[in-house]
């Protein structure tokens, strides 16, 4: 059960963390209709994450709900990837991290789908709709960059440098991944061609023999997390115990 | 046909509450005026959106955060279609928002005060979008067409915003004594600007007679404003707060309430620039736009070069 538990934890500090970094977007887009995009994206995310923390709030069965979970946990219990959480950066940086995670959850959903606990298959169902658009729009937008100025070839250069070594930790098994069985490696493996067509079409290179950080999934977060969740749990930790 | 023949044509399609559309002939004036006042109401959707955007990432629930992003997607959404509005009236967005950026062209002063605590999200919706609400049922029958249109669609999703505002303020009224007190503050705060949202006392408005013959407006700022302070003085009971006005009581003889002073000087230099806020508002949509043009002119060098090996697939 802790396994089952912790595991969904991670799936709903993944979806969470890259909403709130997201949402910084909205009312700064670099135009109206991109402002409206990024931000229903976000919007599904935040209805990812809830779905997550209600099912690992029914499964602890001790009182916890979906705020108390998102809300009063600590750095060292959040469990998502070091990926979501680095800074929003500029929009390429913005828009490849979108890419990379939405490729990810992508063939995620589809194998939780097929998983043998009926809950995760369920919000995985649900869910699949949301995220085969988001790698479309995100998809697009990588192409639109990576083959658009020179400028902004450079600046999905930059980023590329930036998040592909976080890229490694969404299929390095943690201890309850691998309890549960679920099959990185065959994910991985659709990832990484979902991965290489779409830079090949932006003219962007794949690159190769990177060092791969790891450690949000068990906790061991960069220094960015403490100051997300500061803003994110302002209000609970200020005001305990209300009801809003 | 001669201007003074057309002018009657217009005029007599207006009292026959028939729409002016954008290919029709209208009077200068009343491009100018439609253009100026839809620029300008979308602009206001559109730097409303920083105020509560001040509040996403600090949202004190995961629903409450979801319900606030939608709002102000919402709001991003009134301001495309707004544009378009405009738009048939012969002025591109770019130049809109230039014209925004340089200060030229004006956005609602109330988007110019701070959003301090999360009551404030509340009383933006309550009364900030109940003030708006006024306007824009007025405005869903205003004789340009593609505006009136907008703003049926508009209407709808505000009303909607104007619920979730005052639920926000109904369940800190009645939760801890830090909650009422929070309400009390944002209600105090937001309150007379709020009624400074209706512009100018009728005696000082300058834009108002034509546009009541022309039916851009079909009822006076002091008309607004009085039917805005009667639903709102009811509405504050079920809230158990208090608006901050001593003098607001029942008048029976008039049938509304009777409401203080408005503070006009304070009105007159938000307007003018000098609000708590102008500063970082205009800033905050300069900055987006600026570090946006190297995303638009990307987007733009690959639909041509796409375009551009379109034509030459097709030419071999």
């Amino acid at each position: 059960m802790k396994a089952l538990i912790d595991y969904t934890l991670h799936l709903a500090d993944n979806t969470l963390i890259l909403a709130q970094r997201n949402a910084e977007w909205c009312g700064h887009g670099p135009v109206l209709e991109q402002d409206i995009a990024i931000t229903n994206i976000t919007l599904d995310l935040v209805g990812q994450s809830r779905s997550f923390y209600q099912y690992a709030a029914l499964l602890l069965n001790n009182g916890s709900t979906e705020d108390s979970l998102a809300y009063l946990r600590t750095e060292r219990e959040y469990k998502n990837c070091l990926l979501m959480e680095l800074p929003r950066g500029d929009w390429a940086q913005t828009i490849l991290r979108q890419f990379f995670n939405s490729a990810y959850q992508y063939y995620l959903y589809q194998y939780l789908q097929q998983y043998n606990d009926p809950q995760l298959s369920a919000i995985a169902e649900k869910s699949i709709k949301e995220v085969s658009y988001h790698l479309r729009w995100s998809s697009e937008w990588v192409i639109r960059l990576g083959d658009g100025t020179e400028e902004s070839h450079e600046r999905m250069v930059q980023a590329l440098q930036t998040l592909w070594p976080y890229t490694g930790e969404m299929f390095i098994p943690a201890p309850y991944e691998t309890e549960l069985g679920i099959d990185l490696a065959a994910m991985q493996v659709s990832w990484q061609l979902k991965i290489k067509a779409v830079l090949e079409e932006a003219t962007l290179d794949v690159p190769e023999k990177i060092f791969m950080q790891q450690g949000g999934k068990a906790g061991i977060h960069s220094e960015h997390l403490g100051f997300l969740l500061t803003d994110l749990q302002y209000m609970q930790r200020t005001y305990p115990g209300c009801e809003w | 046909m001669p201007v003074q023949h057309l002018e009657q044509i217009f005029q007599q399609k207006i009292d026959n509450e028939t729409k002016i559309e954008a290919k029709d002939w209208m009077p200068d004036a009343y491009r100018k005026t439609n253009l100026r006042q839809i620029s300008q109401h979308a602009h206001s959707e559109v730097v409303g959106m920083l105020p509560e955007g001040n509040w996403i990432s600090r949202a004190p629930s995961l629903k409450r955060k979801a319900i606030l992003l939608a709002k102000i997607q919402d709001e991003a959404g009134h301001g495309l279609y707004l544009y378009s509005a405009a738009e048939t009236l012969g002025q591109s967005r770019d130049e809109m928002i230039n014209d925004l950026h340089s200060g030229k062209a004006k956005y609602s002063s109330i988007f110019n005060y701070p959003t301090l605590s999360w009551a404030d999200i509340g009383a933006i919706g309550w009364l900030v979008d109940g003030a708006a609400i006024m306007n824009q049922v007025m405005l869903t029958r205003t004789s340009y067409g593609p505006y009136a249109r907008a703003m049926v669609r508009i209407c709808k999703e505000e009303s909607f915003h104007q619920r979730q505002g005052f639920e926000i303020l109904l369940v800190l009224s009645r939760g801890s004594a830090e909650q009422k007190s929070m309400c009390q503050d944002a209600i105090n705060r937001w309150w007379w600007p709020s009624l400074m949202m209706f512009g100018p006392r009728d005696s000082e408005s300058t834009n108002s007679d034509m546009s009541m013959k022309w039916k851009i407006k079909r009822k006076s700022n002091d008309e607004l404003r009085q039917n805005f302070v009667d639903m709102i003085a009811e509405q504050i009971k079920v809230l158990g707060m208090k608006l901050p006005d001593d003098h607001l009581q029942w008048n029976e003889s008039r049938n509304h309430y009777d409401f203080g002073n408005i503070n006009w000087d304070e009105f007159w230099n938000v307007v003018k620039g000098n609000g708590p806020c102008n500063k970082q508002r205009l800033d905050a949509r300069r900055k987006a736009h600026e570090e946006g043009r190297w995303v638009r002119e990307a987007a733009i060098a690959y639909a041509e070069k796409k375009n551009s090996k379109l034509k030459r697939e097709e030419a071999a």
